[in-house]
C-alpha cells in the first residue's frame, strides 16, 4: 500500500506580507459544488441548512460561517469547509473541487487599492461590502472574489494557475506599498 | 466597453466572449434544408444599428447573454440570459 | 533668468540637473523648461525634418519642441515634454534629433535643401526603383528622421495599470474643474479629480488676477485641501485623461515616478487607469495657438501665455527683453504682467486696428511681425505696420493667435466639434460623448468668471441627472473680461511661416496640398504630415485648416476637421501594455509534477498556457532523440508514466446528461455502460470536427469528460451554449474538474505489474477489461482509474486529487524504474500516438471532417447531433478531398516533415498540383524510420502508392509511400492484452 503525502497549492511560497498587507492560503477540507436540479433550489437550501447551518446564497453573496461557507459561484454554489452531507446529491450534482480551487486571502488596510490593480470590477469597500461575491478576472485568470471585510478578501482560483495568480497579486501588493498614498 | 450581465451586473467588456448573432438560438430542424442551414450558419445581416448578438460571460458566470447594440453608436440598449430568451420562444 | 519676488515657490530650494551634459541649477518646482529658460538656455532641440534649431514653445503637454530624452541606460526615456518634466537633483537630461550636438547639427543640411523636401516629398522621391524600398529608402529615412532614440535594452521599470470607479469624473483641475468638483462632491457624489499637472489650479497659476480676496493660485490651493479633506473625493495630480471609450470608460496615464530619483524597484513608474464613470465633466481648458509669420520657429518665440506661466508660475523670463504679437485682447496680459515685474517690452503688436491697447512700452496697432532673425535664438523681429517696416531687437517674443477649446476628448467616439464663430475656435458638441458635457474654457467661455459658473452649472446638471440634488453654491468673485479676437492665421511675406513645428509644415505646405489636389483636411494632413507625432497638432492644426478653408475657397466649418484619436498625449507603450510585461504576458498552468519533472532536468513547451515536460534527460544523453527514443522504447517494452492532467476533464451530472453528451458527440453515449469509458468525435456546427476524447459513465446520470488540452475552455463553452442557447429545457450540469485531479497515464506492457500495490483493487484483464472505469483506493486516498490508451499499449489512466499529485507521480516514477521504465514527455508522447494513427489537433485543426479522418461511421444515424445535417454536405463528403493516411519515406532522403506539401511523383511541385499535406511526423524507433500523417486526396484508395513529399520552407524532398495510419500494431492487440 502507498502513503501519499498531500501538499498545499502554495508550498513555500505564501505567506507574503508588504507592510500590513498580507497574502495567505487557507486550505479549506473540502470545496464541492452544489448545482440544483430543475425546481430543487428550495429543497437544496433546505437540506443545506439542516445539514450544514446556511441556506443557499443569493446571486454575488455568500451565506454560513468562517470554516462553513456556501459561496455563489455562477453556475453553481460551492460549499467550503465541511465535508457535504449525503443528503445534498438528492436535490444537486454534487462535485468535489477541494483540489481544484485554491483559496487564498489578501488582507491588510489597502486591499482596496491592490484589488483595483488586478479585477476590471468595482470591489471597493463601499460597494462591495461584508459576503459580497463577484466572479471575475484576477488578470488574465479567472477567480471568485469574496469580501470578508474591510481589510480582508478571499480570491479563489485555479489549483494550476495558482503560481500566476500569486505572482501578480504580490506584484500589485508591493506596488500599493511602495506608491503612498494616492 | 462595459455590457450589463443579468446575473453579475455591469462589467469590463474583456470578462466576455463575442461570438456573433443571436441567430444562433434558432437551430433549424435537421431537415429543415440547404437554404435555411445556411442561412443559420453563414449569412448575417450587418445593419447600421441595433443588432442582436451572443456575449459569453466566460470571465463570470458563465452565462451566454442575447446583446442588443447599435453598431453605430455601441450603445447597448439590452441585455438578457440566453436561456431566457429561448425558453420564452420555445 | 529669475525675476525677483515672482514665482509661486518662496524661498525654494535650489536643484541641479544636468542638460546635455553640463550642470543646470533650477529650484525646487521648477520644470525642466523653466529651469532652462532661467538660466537663458533658449536652443532645446531640433525639429524632426529640417532639423531646424527650436525652443520652449508652451508651458504644458502640448509642447511640440522641447523634447528630452530623460535617463541613461535601461531606464532611458525619449520625447519626455522639458515643459511637464519636474526637476530634481541627480536629473539626466539630453536634447535629441542632433549630431554632433545641438549646436552644431550636421543634418542641418536638410534646411539649406527644404525647397525639394517638401509636402509629399518622400511620395514623390522614394517610389522607383522598388528594389530600393527596403534596402535604401527605409534605412536612410529610419536614420534621418525620428525624434528621441529607444535605449534598446529591455525595459527595467515597473508599470502598474488599474481601474476606477467613480459617479463624476472631472477632467481638469483649473478654475471649472475645481469648481464642478466641489459641487459635485458637495451633493455626495463620488468624484475623481484628474489633471496633467503637478500644480493643480490650470491657469490660476499662470496668471495674477485674484479670486474673491485672493490670488487665483491660494484660492485653487485652498480649493484642492478642502476637497483633499473629502472622502468621495479622489484627486489625481499628474493624471492625463488619455481616452473616451465607450459606456463612460476613460483612459488615463498617471506619471508616478517621473518627478523623483528612482529608489524602490516595487514603486511603478507610470500607472494606466481605466476609469469608469457614470457623468464626466471635461475642464480640460483651452490651448493658446499660434500665428504663421516667416520664420516664426526661432527659440525665444513662444506662446504669450507660456511667458506669462513662465513669468507668474516660475519667476522667469527666458531673456532680458521681451515682444509680444497678438490678435486678442488676451495677449495684452502677458505685457501687462512683465511690465509690472519690470521686465523690458520692446514691442506690442496687435494685429487689430482697433485694439483697445494701453500700456507703458511701445504699441503698433494693425501690425503685424513679418520676419525674425537669430541662428539658434532670436535675436530681433521685423514689424510690418501702416508706416513701412521696423526692426526691433528682442530676446523673446510671446504670441497669441487666440485660444482652442481642449475639445479632443469630445472627438474620440467620432464626434466631430462645431465651429464658434464668436470665439474663432472649435467647440466641443454636445452629446459628442455619451454622459461627457463640457464646462468652462473647453466649452468657450473665455473669463475666469464665466468658468467658475460654469462648472457650477453643469456640475449641478450632472447632479440632477444622476437623481441628487446640488447645493446651492454661487460662484466666487472673479475677473469676467470679454475676449475679443479677430482672426489671423498667417502673415505673409517671405520665409517659412511654420504651423506644425515637430513635422516641419509650413503654409506654404498646406497651400501645395491644396494645388496637388488633396483638398480634403484627412488628405492635406497624410500629405503634409501636418498634425501627427507627440503633440498631433494641438498647436497648429487649427490654423491649418483655416489656411486650407481660404486656399481651397471654403469655410472653416465646411472644410472639417481632422479626426481627434486616443490617446490625448502619448502614452508609453509600457504603461498601456503593462499587463503583457514579463511574467504577466499570459498566466502560466503547472501540473503537480511540475517540481519533479524540473527536479529531473526536463525541458518544458507549452501547450496552451500549460507548461508540459518535452524529455526526461538521463546520464549521457546529449540530444532530445536520444532521449525520446529512450523513452518511446520504454514505453513499448516495459511502463512509462505521463502526466495527462492537462487534459480537460468535465463532470455532467443531472437526468439529461446523456441527452447533452448524445447531442454534442457523433456517437452515442446514452448506451454507454456505468463503469465504462467511450471514445468520442464533437463536431462543430459547420460539420467540421471541433474536438475529440474519452467520456467515463461514472453512474445512471453522471459522466466525465475529458477534452483535449488546446481546447478544454472551448469545449465548456461550447457545452454552456448547447445548454443555455440551444436546450434550456435540459436538466443537467457541467463543472470544469480539470485542476481537481491530478492524472497519470501509466502505459506499457508492465503497466499492470506496476500499479500492483499502488491500487489496492486488482486489476486483471476481467475486473478491468480495455475501456474500464471506476473509482479505486491508493491506502487512505480515493482515486479513478480509467484503462485507456493513447500510446497503444496497455495503458491505464490514474487520478488522484491534486493535492497527492506530487506524491504520487514521484512513486509511479520510482516503480517505474524498478520495472525498466520512467517517466516520459510530450515528445515521446507524440511518437507513440503517430505510430498508432492517434489524431490530436495537428488533424483535427479546424479544416477536417470526421470523413477526413477516417470516422464518418462514428456519425450514428439514429440521433441528430451537433453538425451532422452540415458533415453531410457533397462538398464535405467528397472522396477527392484531402483524407487521413499514414507516410513513410522509400527514397534516398528519409526525412519526412510536417508542414511539408505532398505532389505525384513527376509532379511539379506547384500549388496547382497540391495533392495535400502533412500533419505530423517522427522518427519511430519502434518501426526504425520515419513516419508522418497527413491528408491526401482520396488518400485511403492510394494506399501503397508513390507520392512525392516537398518542404519549400526548408527545402526537403522526400518520396513516400502511402501506407495505413496505423503503422504500428494495426490489430490493437497489445492494448487490449
Amino acid at each position: 500500500m502507498v502513503n501519499l503525502s498531500p501538499i498545499s497549492a502554495t508550498q513555500g511560497v505564501l505567506p507574503v506580507t508588504y507592510g500590513t498587507l498580507e497574502l495567505c492560503e487557507i486550505c479549506p477540507d473540502h470545496i464541492t459544488s452544489l448545482a440544483a436540479y430543475r425546481g430543487q433550489s428550495d429543497a437544496l437550501s433546505a437540506a443545506l441548512k439542516s445539514a450544514h447551518g446556511m441556506a443557499l446564497p443569493a446571486v454575488n453573496r455568500v451565506t454560513g460561517r468562517d470554516g462553513a461557507r456556501a459561496i455563489w459561484f455562477g453556475a453553481s454554489v460551492v460549499l467550503v469547509g465541511p465535508a457535504p452531507d449525503a443528503s445534498l446529491a438528492q436535490h444537486a450534482a454534487v462535485v468535489d473541487l477541494s483540489d481544484g480551487w485554491c483559496q487564498l486571502r489578501l488582507s491588510g488596510d489597502r486591499i482596496d487599492d491592490v484589488l483595483a490593480r488586478l479585477a476590471p470590477v468595482d470591489l471597493r469597500w463601499a460597494n462591495f461590502g461584508r459576503g459580497h461575491v463577484a466572479r471575475s478576472q484576477l488578470v488574465h485568470a479567472n477567480v471568485a472574489y469574496h469580501r470578508l471585510s474591510e481589510t480582508a478578501v478571499d480570491i479563489y482560483g485555479f489549483r494550476s494557475m495558482v503560481h500566476s495568480i500569486v505572482h501578480e497579486i504580490t506584484r500589485a501588493m508591493a506596488s500599493v506599498h511602495a506608491f503612498g498614498h494616492q | 466597453m462595459r455590457i450589463k450581465c443579468p446575473i453579475c451586473g455591469d462589467r469590463d467588456m474583456r470578462e466576455f466572449y463575442y461570438q456573433g448573432a443571436a441567430v444562433m438560438l434558432d437551430r433549424p430542424a435537421p431537415g429543415a434544408g440547404d437554404q435555411v442551414w445556411d442561412d443559420y450558419l453563414h449569412n448575417r445581416d450587418n445593419p447600421a444599428g441595433d443588432t442582436r448578438e451572443l456575449w459569453h460571460h466566460g470571465a463570470g458566470c458563465s452565462e451566454w447573454v442575447v446583446v442588443t447594440r447599435n453598431t453605430l453608436t455601441h450603445q447597448i440598449s439590452h441585455t438578457a440570459l440566453a436561456r431566457d430568451v429561448k425558453g420564452a420562444s420555445s | 533668468m529669475r525675476i525677483s519676488g515672482k514665482g509661486l515657490v518662496k524661498n525654494a530650494t535650489q536643484i541641479a540637473f544636468e542638460f546635455d551634459g553640463a550642470q543646470v541649477h533650477g529650484m525646487a518646482g521648477d520644470t525642466v523648461a523653466s529651469a532652462l529658460l532661467a538660466n537663458d538656455i533658449r536652443l532645446v532641440g531640433r525639429s524632426f525634418k529640417y532639423h531646424r534649431p527650436r525652443g520652449i514653445l508652451t508651458a504644458g503637454s502640448e509642447e511640440p519642441n522641447a523634447l528630452i530624452t530623460v535617463g541613461r541606460g535601461a531606464a532611458q526615456d525619449p520625447n519626455v515634454r522639458a515643459t511637464q518634466q519636474e526637476i530634481y537633483d541627480g536629473l539626466q537630461t539630453a536634447s535629441q534629433n542632433r549630431w554632433p550636438s545641438l549646436k552644431y547639427d550636421v543634418l542641418s543640411v536638410n534646411n539649406l535643401v527644404s525647397p525639394f523636401l517638401g509636402a509629399g516629398f518622400y511620395y514623390k522621391t522614394f517610389m522607383w526603383p522598388e528594389k530600393f524600398w527596403e534596402k535604401l529608402y527605409e534605412p536612410f529615412i529610419r536614420h534621418a528622421a525620428g525624434l528621441g532614440a529607444l535605449s534598446m535594452q529591455a525595459n527595467t521599470d515597473k508599470y502598474d495599470r488599474a481601474f476606477a470607479y467613480c459617479d463624476v469624473l472631472v477632467v481638469g483641475a483649473g478654475p471649472t474643474g475645481l469648481m464642478a468638483a466641489k459641487t459635485a462632491a458637495l451633493a455626495g457624489l463620488d468624484v475623481i479629480l484628474a489633471d496633467e499637472d503637478f500644480l493643480l489650479g490650470g491657469r490660476l497659476n499662470g496668471e495674477t488676477y485674484d479670486i474673491d480676496d485672493q490670488s487665483g493660485s491660494a484660492w485653487a490651493a485652498q480649493m484642492v485641501h478642502d476637497l483633499s479633506q473629502l472622502d468621495n473625493v479622489r484627486i489625481m495630480a499628474r493624471t492625463t485623461v488619455t481616452g473616451a471609450y465607450d459606456q463612460g470608460v476613460y483612459g488615463a496615464l498617471q506619471r508616478v515616478g517621473h518627478h523623483g530619483p528612482r529608489r524602490n524597484p516595487d514603486a511603478p513608474l507610470e500607472c494606466f487607469w481605466r476609469i469608469t464613470a457614470k457623468r464626466t465633466i471635461l475642464a480640460a481648458g483651452a490651448l493658446e495657438r499660434m500665428i504663421a509669420f516667416p520664420n516664426n520657429d526661432r527659440p525665444g518665440i513662444m506662446t504669450a501665455s507660456a511667458v506669462r506661466t513662465y513669468l507668474n508660475r516660475y519667476g522667469v523670463v527666458g531673456g532680458q527683453t521681451v515682444a509680444i504679437f497678438g490678435n486678442n485682447d488676451n495677449a495684452l496680459r502677458t505685457a501687462q504682467d512683465l511690465s509690472d515685474a519690470g521686465v523690458h517690452i520692446t514691442a506690442y503688436i496687435d494685429s487689430r486696428h482697433d485694439a483697445n491697447v494701453t500700456g507703458d512700452f511701445p504699441i503698433y496697432r494693425g501690425a503685424t511681425v513679418c520676419d525674425t532673425a537669430g541662428a539658434l535664438g532670436l535675436t530681433s523681429i521685423t514689424i510690418q505696420h501702416a508706416g513701412g517696416t521696423d526692426k526691433i531687437a528682442t530676446d523673446i517674443l510671446g504670441v497669441s493667435g487666440g485660444w482652442n477649446p481642449t475639445v479632443h476628448l469630445t472627438c474620440h467616439m467620432n464626434g466631430r466639434p462645431t465651429w464658434s464663430d464668436d470665439i474663432a475656435s472649435f467647440v466641443p458638441t454636445p452629446g459628442a460623448i455619451p454622459g461627457l458635457t463640457a464646462a468652462g474654457s473647453a466649452a468657450g467661455h473665455m473669463s475666469t468668471q464665466d468658468c467658475l459658473q460654469s462648472g457650477i452649472d453643469v456640475a449641478s446638471a450632472v447632479i440632477a441627472d444622476l437623481g441628487r440634488t446640488a447645493p446651492q453654491l454661487s460662484a466666487p468673485r472673479a475677473e469676467g473680461a470679454s475676449y475679443q479676437i479677430s482672426p489671423l492665421w498667417a502673415v505673409a511675406g517671405k520665409g517659412r511661416a511654420w504651423l506644425d513645428f515637430q513635422n516641419d509644415v509650413t503654409v506654404k505646405d498646406i497651400k501645395q496640398a491644396a494645388q496637388e489636389n488633396f483638398r480634403s483636411v484627412e488628405h492635406m494632413k497624410r500629405y503634409t504630415t501636418q498634425g501627427m507625432a507627440t503633440d498631433q497638432g494641438k498647436n497648429s492644426n487649427v490654423a491649418a485648416l483655416a489656411i486650407l478653408a481660404d486656399v481651397t475657397g471654403r469655410g472653416i466649418p465646411e472644410t472639417g476637421t481632422t479626426t481627434f484619436r486616443p490617446p490625448f498625449a502619448p502614452v508609453s507603450i509600457a504603461a498601456m501594455g503593462q499587463v503583457g510585461q514579463d511574467k504577466g504576458f499570459a498566466p502560466e498552468r503547472f501540473t503537480t509534477s511540475h517540481q519533479a519533472s524540473v527536479d529531473r532536468g526536463a525541458p518544458f513547451i507549452e501547450a496552451g498556457l500549460w507548461h508540459r515536460p518535452s524529455y526526461f534527460p538521463i546520464a549521457g544523453e546529449t540530444t532530445w532523440r536520444q532521449s525520446c527514443d529512450r523513452e518511446v522504447q520504454m514505453v513499448r517494452n516495459a511502463v512509462g508514466i505521463c502526466d495527462v492532467s492537462t487534459l480537460g476533464k468535465i463532470d455532467i451530472q443531472g437526468p439529461d446528461a446523456a441527452k447533452l453528451l448524445d447531442f454534442v458527440y457523433t456517437n452515442t453515449f446514452s448506451t454507454l455502460k456505468i463503469g465504462r469509458t467511450r471514445y468520442g468525435l464533437m463536431l462543430r456546427e459547420d460539420g467540421h470536427v471541433l474536438d475529440d476524447g474519452t467520456t467515463a459513465r461514472l453512474g445512471e446520470t453522471h459522466y466525465v469528460m475529458t477534452t483535449t488540452t488546446a481546447a478544454a475552455g472551448l469545449v465548456m463553452r461550447h457545452l454552456d451554449f448547447v445548454m443555455q442557447a440551444l436546450h434550456p429545457e435540459w436538466d443537467v450540469h457541467i463543472q470544469s474538474v480539470t485542476d481537481h485531479w491530478a492524472q497519470f497515464a501509466i502505459a506499457g506492457p508492465k503497466a499492470r505489474e506496476l500499479l500492483r500495490g499502488v491500487v489496492d483493487q486488482p486489476l486483471d484483464n476481467e475486473t478491468w477489461p480495455f475501456m474500464a472505469c471506476g473509482p479505486v483506493t491508493l491506502g487512505s486516498v480515493q482515486g479513478r482509474l480509467f484503462r485507456i490508451s493513447f500510446s497503444g499499449e496497455l495503458g491505464f489512466e490514474l487520478a488522484v486529487p491534486a493535492r497527492y499529485g506530487d506524491a504520487l507521480f514521484r512513486e509511479l516514477c520510482a516503480r517505474a524504474e524498478t520495472l525498466g521504465g520512467g517517466p516520459y514527455g510530450m515528445e515521446a508522447l507524440n511518437v507513440l500516438r503517430i505510430e498508432k494513427g492517434f489524431i490530436t489537433h495537428a488533424e483535427i485543426n479546424g479544416r477536417t471532417t470526421a470523413f477526413d479522418i477516417g470516422m464518418e461511421k462514428m456519425i450514428s444515424p439514429k440521433k441528430d447531433c451537433i453538425g451532422k445535417t452540415m458533415a453531410a454536405r457533397p462538398g464535405l463528403t467528397d472522396p477527392m478531398r484531402p483524407r487521413l493516411v499514414g507516410l513513410k519515406p522509400v527514397g534516398d532522403v528519409k526525412q519526412i516533415l510536417a508542414g511539408a506539401h505532398l505532389f505525384n511523383p513527376d509532379d511539379e511541385a506547384v500549388r496547382v498540383n497540391d495533392q495535400g499535406y502533412i500533419t505530423s511526423a517522427c522518427y519511430s524507433p519502434t518501426l526504425g524510420h520515419s513516419i508522418g500523417l497527413g491528408f491526401l486526396k482520396n488518400g485511403p484508395d492510394r494506399i501503397g502508392d508513390r507520392v512525392k513529399m516537398v518542404d519549400h520552407l526548408r527545402d526537403v524532398e522526400t518520396l513516400c509511400e502511402v501506407i495505413h495510419p496505423i503503422a504500428f500494431d494495426p490489430e490493437g492487440g497489445r492494448l487490449r492484452g
